[in-house]
């Protein structure tokens, strides 16, 4: 097995009295497609916020392409090539389009890429993701699904090798999932490693090489999609005793 | 870049020629009140309207100018320039020192916090001996005015070079790479630091650059008024003045402040003059009030509202008529 792109080492995060991650460990390779499921409350988001930096975690270790990155903030890990999208969109409400974009390409990626072309460079992105008419909009005035690829975009114009898409999905019509996982779909082949949180079960069966499944802050079965829909323990955790 | 420069620079002959064609020295004592609340409403705006980290102790910091100048001109008796300078470093470090403690706390709860700094910086200016305590400090106006008729212009063309240097200074900030980090972090923090934007770094700039800036406002303070004590240093007259201007000019941009603190400002001299003294704090709560509720953009969120729905109307039969 080649090196891991990212490895979470037994992780624990606590909030007050309550565990939300409970010594879990995941790991994923360089160009891997990996979902990660589980019912509400099951510790998704906090086990991404602590991938992304968002939140840190207080056991355990978390290393990307060989580095620890345990104690970097998030800025950094950005910079390192960890970027996401947030469950629900968080734009930049008072720049256009692709104002949003240069934010990413200005600071996550600044030292990766050539300073005089991040116009170009925003604008190709914009146009892989189908939003280069809205360039110039003001990003309030979006659509949900537009404000939905808009995290995409600008998540992807952070030059990630691991992408983080948090309920990229929810709320979409099936057209529009479509559409969404057609746009993972490429960015993986350009190399992006990607970790989908997503409740439509069909999107995340159809996207993922392999699931992991957590389930009140532990990690409960993982393998690949077909092995997961029939595991009992997942069942139970799904629709109860 | 050639536009603003040469604005400048005229806006600074202008105030020149002010100096020799004018005598009566009311307009400059008007004009040095104004230029204050312009140079306090730029810093003010820098953390407060770029960053979105509203701040109501600010005008501590320009106290705190007003008496490191007076404390320094006991001690050594420096000239002017390097009061302001002084005054300028020392409330950049305690914005730097202050944004460190208080830069974590988010919307009501760093306001609150700032507010609580600004009665401790009171507590401890009235409790300074060395500057008057509660009792204040008379300061001699020098009787050099270099090539001025009289003292107060030379310090109306002081704050006209702070005001040109603080206002040239937002203008570089908002338009530059940190600037645009800053907007970032005032629109969404978190998702600013998840796209590499280094937040607390940035803020620190912001609250450091803010304390530079009304520290500077404050060193020619006490040689305007004479006497300086802590009830006209941490006035709220002058402190809210700080954070209405920016509110009314609009907080997104450079000139914002600029516009915000001509308008006010003048308004307040001019009703000083035809009215009475005593209205001032009543119109500037009347027409913030007014502003916070029909216009929170401030006046130039009003004319890029009214310019956007002109073009809306204009774009709007054309492209029906295409179809």
């Amino acid at each position: 097995m080649s090196a891991p792109l990212l490895d979470v080492r037994n992780i624990t995060k606590s909030f007050g009295g309550f565990v939300a991650l409970n010594d879990v460990s995941i790991h994923l390779a360089p160009g891997e497609r990996l979902g990660l499921i589980g019912p509400n409350g099951s510790g998704k988001t906090t086990m991404i916020n602590c991938v992304s930096g968002a939140l840190f975690n207080d056991g355990g270790a978390i290393v990307f392409e060989g580095r620890d990155i345990t104690k970097l903030p998030a800025y950094r890990r950005a910079r390192l090539g960890i970027a996401r999208s947030f469950q629900i969109p968080k734009p930049f409400r008072s720049m256009t389009v692709i104002e949003n974009l240069l934010v990413p390409l200005e600071f996550a990626a600044w030292t990766r890429i050539d300073h005089g072309r991040i116009n170009e460079e925003a604008f190709d992105i914009l146009e892989r993701i189908g939003l280069a008419d809205l360039a110039h909009k003001n990003c309030g005035d979006l659509t949900q699904i537009d404000m939905r690829k808009l995290e995409l975009a600008r998540a992807l114009a952070a030059r990630p090798n691991l992408l983080i898409s948090d309920e990229a999905m929810a709320g979409l019509s099936s057209e529009e999932v479509d559409e969404v996982l057609e746009i993972l779909f490429t960015l993986n082949e350009g190399g992006v490693a990607v970790i989908m949180i997503e409740h439509i079960m069909r999107a995340v069966m159809r996207y993922s090489e392999r699931i992991v499944v957590l389930d009140a802050g532990r990690k409960i079965a993982e393998g690949p999609p077909d092995d997961i829909v029939h595991n009992p323990d997942v069942e139970r955790a799904y629709l109860g005793e | 870049m050639g536009r603003f420069w040469l604005g400048a620079t005229g806006v600074f002959m202008a105030g020149l020629l002010f100096t020799g064609a004018v005598d009566n020295e009311f307009y400059f004592f008007s004009g040095y009140v104004i230029l204050q609340g312009l140079i306090m409403a730029t810093a003010w705006n820098i953390l407060g309207g770029f960053t979105g980290y509203v701040n109501f102790g600010s005008a501590g910091f320009f106290a705190v100018g007003a008496y490191i100048s007076v404390a320094l001109h006991q001690a050594l008796a420096l000239p002017l320039p390097f009061l302001i300078l002084a005054s300028g470093m020392v409330c950049g470090l305690m914005g730097l020192a202050t944004g460190y403690l208080t830069l974590r706390l988010k919307g009501i709860y760093f306001a609150i916090s700032t507010l609580a700094m600004a009665i401790v910086l009171e507590t401890v200016i009235t409790n300074w001996e060395y500057v008057g305590g509660a009792s204040g400090a008379y300061i001699l106006t020098p009787k050099d005015s270099l090539f001025f008729a009289s003292y107060v212009e030379l310090l109306f063309m002081v704050m006209l070079i702070i005001a040109i240097a603080a206002v040239a200074f937002a203008r570089y900030l908002s338009t530059s790479r940190t600037g645009k980090g800053l907007t970032a972090i005032r629109d969404d923090e978190l998702a600013a630091e998840c796209m590499g934007v280094p937040t607390l770094r940035l803020k620190l700039v912001s609250a450091t650059a803010m304390g530079v800036f009304m520290g500077m406002a404050g060193a020619p303070f006490p040689f305007f008024i004479t006497f300086v004590d802590p009830l006209s240093a941490f006035s709220l007259f002058i402190a809210v003045n700080a954070i209405a201007m920016p509110l009314i000019g609009g907080t997104k941009v450079w000139y914002g402040p600029v516009i915000g603190a001509l308008i006010l400002g003048l308004t307040q001299e001019i009703t000083t003059v035809t009215i009475s003294s005593e209205l001032n704090l009543l119109i500037v709560g009347v027409v913030l009030i007014g502003f916070i509720t029909l216009a929170p953009g401030g006046i130039v969120g009003l004319v890029q509202d009214f310019s956007r729905k002109r073009l809306r109307s204009k774009a709007a039969p054309s492209a029906g008529g295409d179809r």
